[in-house]
């Protein structure tokens, strides 16, 4: 049994924070609608992917060590992104083995944060929402979440209890999108190819929507399909699973 | 294209050059699902593969401990079969190796099984400067010597060359055969190089394999192939030399069949490789053939300087290529992009620590940090994470561009200060969101210029999650 409620601190992450509260917003109704108590700690900014990923190991360090304070006193940290509750996870720790005092309370909090989706289902053992929305949907696997964290049938099993949702799989449901963070601009031809690839995967699935658990890849896949003129719609999972879909226009859309 | 001068430098010139060539692109697409189809079925057919993936990496990092002890115990029963072990610690010391048994021999044409090791060494300019015709004979890399080119992929070196433009490539080069010959299957181009390289090999005085294991218990080098082209490169010829970097060593024959049953699967997709072939030093009074001379030399080349380091691990790797097979970068650019002999993710650790990040620093930065490279590795080899340790190498020795490293800077300088981060964001996020209003995305954005030259940047909403978390009062502290 999933304790009665529990405190749970969300980690919005910079992307939704600075490009789609709604996502934040989405993940706090699906966490209250668990019977958590969500609390968004005011000391917190990124994960350090950014530093991490380009090799500035001791910015990164240094980022988890002063947001590792906000999020001790929770019950669990929960975020709506794979790639990164992958780094709070997994990589926090790597960050913060040297000092035996950190790496105990790193270990603590990298021991009960979740992704969004996963939290809901494995943890809160939720297996339904209330929410409709009408179309047939694409879910694209975010590499960090699908192979850090082993989030794959999570996302779809709520999906399936949305009202009016048909959700297919890509032709090619393991490959990358081509964002890989600063990788998209530091080589953009090749990330370029890459997403042009996953848009033609998406558009041959026949589906009218685009669901995902990560922003990044979100961004980069509602760029090159805006690019095209194509009108595949493109929302993070917990914008349909949270019903939101009127709070704001699809990624990359205007509003009507 | 020669292999000694690396152009990994010149990286995005040369994956935009990739990228524009089109029969390199339909090459690419189908090849790559052809590969990864049939490692999964081969994985997935034998219920102990996890489990040997397991075995598999602790075998090596035993050995990797103890590199010494079993390099030394090789030697030793190498030397007691009459064979010689020669210890060259770069590739020229390896040239010069090789060279001088030739000469010693008397040898005006050696033949070749495939080997990796030579092409790190630029073993084939080297002999043919020196008078020694070098005469390949895996199907592979026959046709891209005839072509004049570098292998593309570690396991299919001719992975990027076109059926069709095989049978041009011969049609231009045998002029012996008969030019009406059918030349459209595999097979048929298969027999036309067997009968183009069948006098070669009676001709050759020596014959040069690599080698998958040397296996310590009993001084035997262990090769796989799928067309036997190796048995006869080292069975024929008076003198075989064995090229090897030192951590193929394993301690036994059990261990070698232990790696074995994930090679082939991991590559190809088979069970086994048509052909796996041991070689223990010379011919004995017995035998019925064998060469006269068994020569084995151990290539260092930087290997050692990388054991006891966060390196170390990528010397577990058996070269099967299944990073590769599932990469998405190699998997759009293929692999002469990465501009030197190892592509692909293994390419991308073992190429900055054998040739220098300085050359090699893109390698390991053209990554998403996908991971499907470290899920489907063998050997276990966490490439994403040595790839990340790799950058922060690059980072160290200040590489990468001014300009990324203080966008860099600046953003971990907010991202370490939640209020300075909340206040900078704040208002131009607000700005962006204003402005990109009406499109919702943005086709172009001063210094966005990487992101919007493929695709739309999404316009922010407006005002930021904490903005609007604080006007609706949010909860900001654990209640008691
Ligand atoms: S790194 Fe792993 S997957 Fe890649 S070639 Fe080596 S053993 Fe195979």
């Amino acid at each position: 049994m999933p304790e009665p409620s529990p405190n749970v601190a969300l980690f919005v992450t910079c992307l939704a924070d600075l490009f789609r509260p709604t996502v934040g917003f989405a993940a706090v109704r699906l966490l209250e609608a668990a019977g958590c108590t969500v609390t968004v700690p005011r000391a917190q900014t990124c994960c350090g992917q950014p530093a991490y990923n380009s090799g500035d190991r001791e910015d990164a360090a240094e980022i988890a060590r002063r947001t590792l304070p906000a999020l001790e006193p929770f019950d669990y940290v929960v975020v709506p992104s794979g790639s990164c509750a992958a780094m709070l996870r997994l990589h926090w720790p790597a960050l913060l083995a040297d000092d035996a005092e950190l790496a105990t309370r790193v270990g603590a909090v990298a021991a009960k944060t979740w992704e969004l989706t996963s939290f809901l289902t494995d943890v809160r053992g939720v297996d339904s929402v209330e929410a409709a929305y009408e179309g047939i949907a694409v879910y694209h696997d975010s590499c960090s979440g699908l192979r850090e964290l082993g989030v794959r049938e999570q996302p779809r099993r709520l999906l399936r209890s949305v009202a009016g949702l048909t959700v297919r799989d890509l032709g090619a449901p393991e490959e990358c999108c081509g964002f890989g963070g600063l990788f998209a601009v530091k080589y953009p031809d090749i990330s370029g190819r890459m997403v042009s690839d996953k848009a033609d995967d998406i558009e041959a699935s026949g589906a009218d929507t685009l669901l995902a658990g990560d922003l990044g890849c979100l961004m980069n896949m509602a760029g090159k399909l805006k690019r095209r003129g194509s009108a595949i719609r493109v929302r993070h999972v917990a914008e349909v699973l949270a019903n939101a879909g009127d709070a704001a226009p699809p990624i990359g859309e205007s509003e009507a | 294209m020669s292999v000694e001068v690396p152009t990994s430098h010149r990286f995005p010139d040369n994956a935009r050059a990739a990228l524009a060539d089109a029969t390199l692109q339909r090459g690419l697409a189908s090849a790559k699902l052809g590969f990864r189809v049939r490692r999964s079925e081969a994985a997935a057919r034998l219920p102990e593969f996890e489990t040997l993936r397991d075995e598999a990496r602790d075998i090596k990092n035993h050995v990797l401990a103890h590199l010494d002890l079993y390099l030394e115990a090789f030697e030793q029963r190498v030397t007691e079969r009459g064979g010689h072990v020669h210890w060259a610690g770069d590739a020229a010391a390896a040239r010069d190796i090789v060279l001088a048994i030739c000469r010693a021999a008397g040898a005006r044409t050696v033949t070749k099984g495939k080997s990796m090791i030579s092409e790190e060494i630029g073993l084939n300019a080297f002999l043919e400067q020196n008078g020694v015709e070098p005469v390949e004979t895996d199907l592979g890399e026959y046709i891209i010597q005839l072509r004049g080119e570098a292998p593309s992929h570690i396991i299919a070196p001719a992975f990027h060359v076109p059926k069709a433009e095989v049978a041009e490539t011969f049609q231009k080069h045998h002029k012996s055969l008969d030019p009406a010959r059918p030349l459209e299957q595999p097979r048929q181009l298969l027999e036309e190089a067997r009968a183009m390289l069948r006098d070669r090999f009676f001709a050759a005085d020596v014959g040069i394999t690599g080698a998958n294991f040397l296996i310590a218990e009993t001084g035997a080098t262990v090769i796989v192939t799928n067309e036997g082209n190796g048995d006869l490169t080292q069975t024929l010829p008076r003198v075989h030399i064995v090229l090897a970097s030192l951590e193929k060593v394993v301690p036994t024959l059990e261990d070698t069949s232990t790696i074995l049953r994930l090679l082939a699967r991991s590559a190809t997709g088979q069970e086994f490789t048509s052909y796996t072939t041991f070689s223990t030093g010379p011919r004995r009074g017995e035998d019925l053939d064998g060469p006269q001379e068994f020569h084995v030399v151990l290539l260092d080349n930087g290997r050692s300087d990388l054991i006891g380091t966060e390196l170390q691990e990528v010397l577990r790797c058996i070269r099967c290529g299944a990073c590769m097979n599932h990469c998405p970068v190699f998997g759009v650019i293929g692999g002469h992009a990465y501009g030197w002999v190892y592509p692909g993710p293994i390419g991308a650790v073992l190429s900055p620590s054998l040739i220098g990040i300085e050359e090699a620093h893109h390698l390991p930065s053209a990554s998403t940090f996908c991971g499907r490279c470290e899920s489907v590795c063998p050997m276990r080899i966490p490439l994403p994470g040595l790839m990340r340790h790799l950058r922060e190498r690059e980072y160290g020795r200040g590489i990468p561009p001014a300009a990324q490293r203080w966008g860099l800077r600046a953003w971990a300088f907010l991202a370490k200060r939640p209020r300075l981060y909340r206040l900078a964001t704040a208002l131009p996020v607000r700005l962006l969101g204003l402005v990109g209003r009406r499109r919702g995305a943005f086709r172009r954005l001063p210094l966005a210029g990487g992101w919007t030259a493929e695709r739309d940047l999404p316009a922010p909403q407006g005002p930021t999650f904490q903005a609007l978390w604080n006007r609706a009062g949010g909860r900001r502290e654990r209640p008691r």
